[in-house]
């Protein structure tokens, strides 16, 4: 007996309906350069970011939006890049995680806060979850807990939660409002 | 394990591709047990060559080489060949720790790096350590010499990282020795150059110092003459009271590139001309492709080849996003190789006819449990599903035949058996193919060895490619394709005494291995049976962050709480009333209850809830305070933690492996399941295998470190188990409902 396969679920349907198109020359701005690459209109960010550009900061977990590993900011709002075209940035202006430090090369406050907790563990989630805490606060200024819980959305199956919640304290020059483990 | 297959040796020392070895669950420490029975001391072969070529491999000029691990250079910076994968848990800053306490190394001038997947980097302490560890004949071990030891792990491409072994093993069984040898060995150069006793002489920060005549030399202008000496096999190891870099929390030694996007996964290794692929195998696992009409693909931009294998298609591409377009495009037909019928129900099935039937394939424990049990025993079925390992890097392997040379990018959990496996794919002497180890995006066991379906597709792709071709899983494919923890089922019953303690236990599980060898039960009871029933789907048998104690530790604690509060007794209290007075768990559980403020009054609606398991020789206890939320789902409020590891090279490290683990535990047992129908996985992606996020994360987690200065147990696995049972008997607290399936949350709705 055969079976039919289980198709790959992955992105809606109107991607691969509109598929023909042709590459076209797109004109973005990523990290300050402007940037311009010929792709398909309805290639995601995240691949034209990762194969064309060749910033491999930005990572690729899940496809559908599901997991954040692969967030960057359009225009300073958070989105994640795996689920939006690369044709809908065009002449927008994104960033990445390679595009945080200041231009001496100083880490931003919230990737150093990120180091002085003691975050990451396999670290792949991680850039995501760096743009998500810069653009929140961002937003914010100094986020609460309740802020944070709604916000910060991105997985990390090492489960760093406790750690981000207390880096983003941290990089807001709050102590953490939860008590953090006492090692030892 | 006295019935596993004892491989002869001529086989043993040509490697075979895991699969075909039969590599199970545990192959690397059944194996290791057999052959270290099986007259190896006739075997005469020197590891020496293996060596050279490693340290060669690694040594450059105005470098030295010591014990293979270890390489110093004249401007004293210091370098460590960690051959375990770190997958996230901070073990090679551990191992760097451990050396250079040693050795007395300035550490800022100390970086570890990945050991090439070479046999002279096999990984000896391990093979030694799960020796001595699983044959409990630790006598045999200490007599067996290093280089036969050299020789088993290498003969078992022993590089593997998984049993939470690393700093276990590699760490004390190897890596403190070479610290210790090589400062032992730059001693003694100094002591001759400055014409005075070695006793004089004393070490710090990368230095060899004299105090009587205030000269010092620097380690870099002494490594040349040293590395020329023969090491002391069995140095003495500093007294814990002088460590200065072990049991402190430095900062792990990779997280600077873990925060600028500047570290590369084998998701991110790019080459000139490289092409990318991606695949799909047959939806029913053991089925094969039947056909498949490639024109669809082909017709989409950037799609250059389809790839028929056995039991999968794979479409090559200029770039991932093309290469998923033609995959998608293709309607491959696939067979489902018998084993349409199974699914999840009926796997439970399969468990309960073996329950009835009343015949394990092994058993253990002692006593007359029938008698013991009586009548009319409590009983309770308890059933947990499948679970993914969803590390968050799907696999992504790269892979580049030219001029008979093979090479490939990527993270394995075993790198040199991953080298290895491509060489008998391609049908290729192993000193043609190499694998070069890139950081690994979370793994929990999916890259272990005995899952290495990447490896061989990546092989068979690259060798009929001209270029190189990296392949990368969607994540459909990895939710699909799993190794997962495997769906098993237990009857546990119990009877309870007069005196109120438990008289009889029996532990009556279903599941594809024996969890015998590897789980710990650590109550002192009078009449126990632990009775394996074995039953295999389609599936593989997956190992799974802290393999079988996940479901193991959900049973028994589970149960005990049933038996506590069957005997009208207070769960701390009755699982006291069985430990062994003085034991290591008895302290564990009662510095929890303490810090937990256990027994204490808590807010209406607020319950708490304990679990104790042991594996990976670490005894771990959570208490749990949780509560409902509106929708019917568990809010964890406070978990509060003891760890009795026997000793903690880097607290904050360990801390931050208890508390993931903790998580991970939580998250599996809240809403985790893969599911089948016939045959076929049900879940698709992160949308349908819920993973716990920060908001549902505990908002205080209390972690507290014994250090009873036992012999040093894991750390990456063993906050795991106790998380699920310790969550189930805290809503049991709130609710009154006894919670016997995981995920929760299937339950919470019904
Ligand atoms: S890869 Fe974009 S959200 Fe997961
Ligand atoms: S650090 Fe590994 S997934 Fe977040």
């Amino acid at each position: 007996m055969t079976v039919a396969p289980v198709m790959i679920r992955c992105y809606p349907a109107r991607y691969w309906e509109r598929r023909k198109e042709q590459d076209v020359s797109i004109n973005l701005k990523v990290n300050g350069k402007a940037v311009s690459v010929d792709a398909e209109p309805d290639t995601p960010l995240l691949w034209v970011l990762r194969e064309d550009i060749g910033l491999t900061g930005t990572k690729f977990g899940c496809g559908v939006a599901a997991c954040g590993a692969c967030s960057v900011h359009v225009n300073g709002q958070i989105m994640r890049s795996c689920s939006i075209a690369v044709g809908d940035v065009a002449g927008k202006s994104v960033t990445t995680i390679e595009g945080l430090k200041s231009a001496d090369g100083t880490l931003h406050r919230v990737q150093q806060a990120w180091i002085d907790t003691q975050v990451p563990q396999c670290g792949y989630c991680q850039s995501g979850q760096i743009m998500a805490a810069v653009a929140l606060i961002q937003q914010t200024g100094s986020p609460s807990d309740a802020q944070i819980d709604e916000a910060m959305t991105n997985i990390c199956r090492c489960g760093s939660y406790p750690r981000i919640r207390k880096a983003i304290h941290a990089a807001t020059g709050k102590a953490a409002a939860a008590a953090q483990n006492g090692a030892g | 394990m006295a019935d596993s297959p004892t491989p002869n040796l001529a086989e043993a020392a040509a490697p075979t591709p895991a699969k075909k070895k039969g590599f199970k669950r545990r192959a690397f420490l059944i194996g290791g047990v057999a052959v270290a029975g099986a007259g190896l001391f006739g075997i005469k072969l020197s590891d020496s060559r293996a060596a050279s070529k490693a340290a060669a491999l690694t040594t450059g000029k105005g470098e030295h080489n010591f014990a293979t691990w270890l390489k110093i250079a004249e401007d004293d910076q210091i370098t460590i060949y960690s051959p375990h994968t770190d997958i996230g848990q901070g073990s090679n800053t551990g191992l760097a720790q451990m050396l250079a306490e040693e050795l007395d190394a300035a550490w800022d001038k100390v970086r570890l790096v990945s050991a090439p997947g070479e046999p002279g980097f096999a990984n000896t302490g391990l093979a030694r350590g799960f020796l001595g560890e699983m044959s409990g004949q630790s006598g045999i071990v200490a007599g067996i010499p290093q280089s036969f030891m050299s020789l088993i792990a290498r003969s078992m491409d022993l590089q593997i990282t998984g049993g939470s072994s690393a700093l276990r093993y590699t760490g004390q069984v190897t890596f403190q020795k070479v610290g210790a040898a090589t400062r032992l060995a730059l001693i003694e150069v100094a002591a001759e150059r400055l014409g005075v006793p070695a006793a004089e002489l004393t070490t710090a920060d990368s230095k060899v110092l004299h105090a009587k005549s205030g000269k010092s030399l620097r380690y870099g202008e002494l490594a040349a003459a040293a590395a020329a000496l023969s090491l002391d096999s069995d140095p003495q190891l500093k007294s814990p009271k002088d460590y200065k870099l072990m049991r402190t929390s430095v900062p792990r030694l990779d997280l600077p590139a873990k925060v600028d996007g500047s570290a590369q996964y084998g998701m991110d290794f790019t080459v000139p001309d490289m092409r990318v692929a991606t695949i799909m195998a047959a939806p029913v696992r053991g089925g094969k492709l039947t056909s498949v009409d490639e024109a669809p693909a082909m017709a989409v931009k950037g799609v250059e080849k389809v790839i028929k294998l056995d039991n999968a298609v794979a479409v090559i591409a200029k770039g991932y996003w093309s290469a998923l377009g033609g995959l998608r495009a293709l309607s491959p037909q696939f067979s489902d190789g018998g084993n349409a019928g199974i699914s999840t129900a009926s796997i439970f099935k399969a468990y309960d006819d073996l329950f009835a039937k009343g015949e394990p394939a092994d058993e253990a424990g002692e006593g007359d449990v029938k008698a013991a049990l009586g009548a009319k025993p409590i009983e309770a079925k308890y059933q947990v599903p499948f679970l993914h390992h969803a590390m968050m890097e799907p696999f992504a392997l790269t892979a580049h035949f030219k001029d008979g040379k093979l090479n490939l990018w990527g993270g394995m959990q075993d790198p040199l058996a991953s080298k290895m496996f491509a060489a008998k794919v391609a049908g290729l002497d192993a000193d043609n193919v190499t694998f070069h180890p890139m950081l690994i995006g979370g793994s929990f066991g999916r890259r272990l060895p005995m899952y290495m379906e990447i490896v061989e597709q990546v092989t068979m792709l690259a060798m009929q490619l001209p270029y190189p071709v990296k392949l990368i899983w969607s994540r459909e494919e990895e939710v699909a394709q799993g190794a997962y923890r495997p769906q098993s089922a237990a009857i546990l019953r119990a009877a309870i005494g007069t005196d109120g303690k438990i008289a009889a236990f029996s532990n009556d599980y279903g599941q594809p291995e024996s969890a015998e060898s590897e789980t710990t039960f650590i109550y002192d009871l009078p009449v126990v049976a632990r009775r394996y029933y074995e039953y295999a789907s389609n599936q593989q048998a997956g190992a799974w962050r802290s393999v079988n104690s996940t479901q193991q530790g959900f049973y028994n604690e589970s149960f005990m709480d049933e038996l506590a509060h069957a005997a009208k007794a207070d769960p701390v209290e009755f699982r006291r009333k069985h430990l062994k007075p003085g034991s290591r768990h008895l302290a564990v559980l009662d510095e929890v209850a303490k810090r937990s403020g256990w027994g204490t009054p808590l807010p209406a609606g607020v319950g708490r809830g304990v679990a104790i398991v042991e594996s990976f020789k670490t005894i771990v206890a959570h208490v749990i305070e949780a509560s409902v939320k509106e929708d019917g789902s568990p809010k964890v409020l406070k978990v509060t933690t003891v760890v009795d590891a026997g000793s903690i090279v880097n607290p904050n490290a360990a801390a931050a492996q208890i508390e993931g683990g903790t998580i991970m535990g939580l998250s599996s047992a809240i809403g985790e399941a893969i599911t089948l129908e016939q045959g076929v996985v049900q879940q698709s992606n992160l949308t349908d295998y819920p993973i716990l996020k920060l908001a549902d994360a505990p908002a205080v987690h209390d972690i507290h470190f014994l250090n009873s200065g036992a012999p040093m147990g894991g750390i990456g696995e063993p906050g795991v188990p106790p998380a699920a049972p310790a969550l189930a008997n805290a809503l049991f607290a709130v609710t009154g409902k006894r919670i016997r399936q995981l995920p929760l949350l299937t339950q919470a709705k019904a």
